[in-house]
């Protein structure tokens, strides 16, 4: 399967799927008008990747900013990781936020309570 | 007296101006005036989180206007910009205010302003608990947030946010939102 490694925009995150590894990567500002053109082929990889997903899958997520319409498309995701899990593999999402950043770290409690896999709160600290 | 464009966008005008606009508001627009503001920010305000608050509303409420900004039909509209809005971000004390601007079709009015009051009426948790039902049951349009844009708003500013509705004729208002940071 091939891997998917986007570079970040001044609008959209830096992005690194590897399927041998199992590592998943989204980081930087995900802030476009429209989401979802953005997304999608991201949500593809991960229905592909979960018929024979790696038997952990390591997610980060690191992101500066993000605004509403991207918040579903990264639900979309989440929900991908969800149903790897639920066929019975490991995954660990760890949801990294600025020091102080309450707002972010409120927006990663609010999608661990969503999705039912604990997320893993990692403060970044200058 | 009906309502004035120039005078309204006097009155946004208050404080100390970082920015403001009135004109066509654009996606290539949005992109710059981000880029301007983050750049501004980063000179006068110390507090990385404090930035980043900033950032995060501009982004929503620039991008709600971009996505809600209804045209004028031709017969009365004498001589604004296709996609009018304007906007202007503002120092005022020790707060920051970041007011919109635009038209928007009388017919409208009732479901905003309802759900406007909806949110206005929410305490911290509720909308945390709004924020999840509509991000995780609501179907998105493909403009996007789904209504989420002035939840998250209002969740990040701890209700802050007022609203005002001017007639301009029998089909339009102009609609003005300030949101206090």
């Amino acid at each position: 399967m091939e891997s998917i490694s986007i570079e970040g925009t001044p609008k959209t995150p830096t992005v690194n799927f590897d399927a041998t590894t199992g590592i998943i990567e989204v980081k930087g500002r995900s802030i476009p008008e429209n989401s979802i053109e953005f997304y999608r082929p991201l949500v593809e990889w991960l229905e592909e990747y979960s018929k024979e997903p790696q038997k952990l899958t390591t997610v980060n997520i690191q992101l500066e900013y993000f605004n509403t319409s991207s918040s579903k498309c990264i639900l979309d995701v989440f929900k991908k990781l969800e149903a790897i899990k639920k066929a019975r593999n490991e995954v660990v999402i760890n949801w990294y936020y600025e020091e102080d950043d309450e707002d972010m770290l409120e927006a990663g409690e609010d999608y661990e309570s969503i999705i039912r896999i604990p997320f893993k709160m990692i403060e970044v600290v200058d | 007296m009906s309502f004035n464009i120039e005078e309204r966008y006097n009155k946004m005008n208050k404080g100390e101006v970082l920015l403001g606009y009135k004109g066509s508001i654009t996606a290539e627009l949005i992109t710059n005036v981000l880029g301007v503001v983050e750049s501004k920010l980063d000179h006068v305000i110390d507090k990385s989180v404090t930035k980043k608050k900033i950032y995060n509303i501009l982004v929503e409420s620039l991008q709600n206007l971009y996505h809600h900004v209804d045209d004028l039909p031709d017969e009365v509209n004498e001589s604004m910009d296709i996609h009018f809005g304007i906007f202007v971000i503002s120092k005022i004390e020790d707060s920051y205010d970041i007011r919109t601007g635009n038209f928007i079709r009388t017919d409208k009015i009732s479901k905003l302003k309802e759900r406007l009051d909806k949110i206005k009426s929410l305490s911290k948790e509720e909308l945390k608990e709004l924020y999840k039902f509509v991000l995780n049951n609501q179907k998105f349009s493909d403009k996007g947030g789904g209504g989420l844009g002035l939840i998250d708003i209002a969740r990040r500013t701890d209700g802050r946010v007022e609203y005002e509705f001017d007639d301009y004729d029998e089909n339009y208002a102009f609609f003005s939102l300030n949101i206090t940071i």
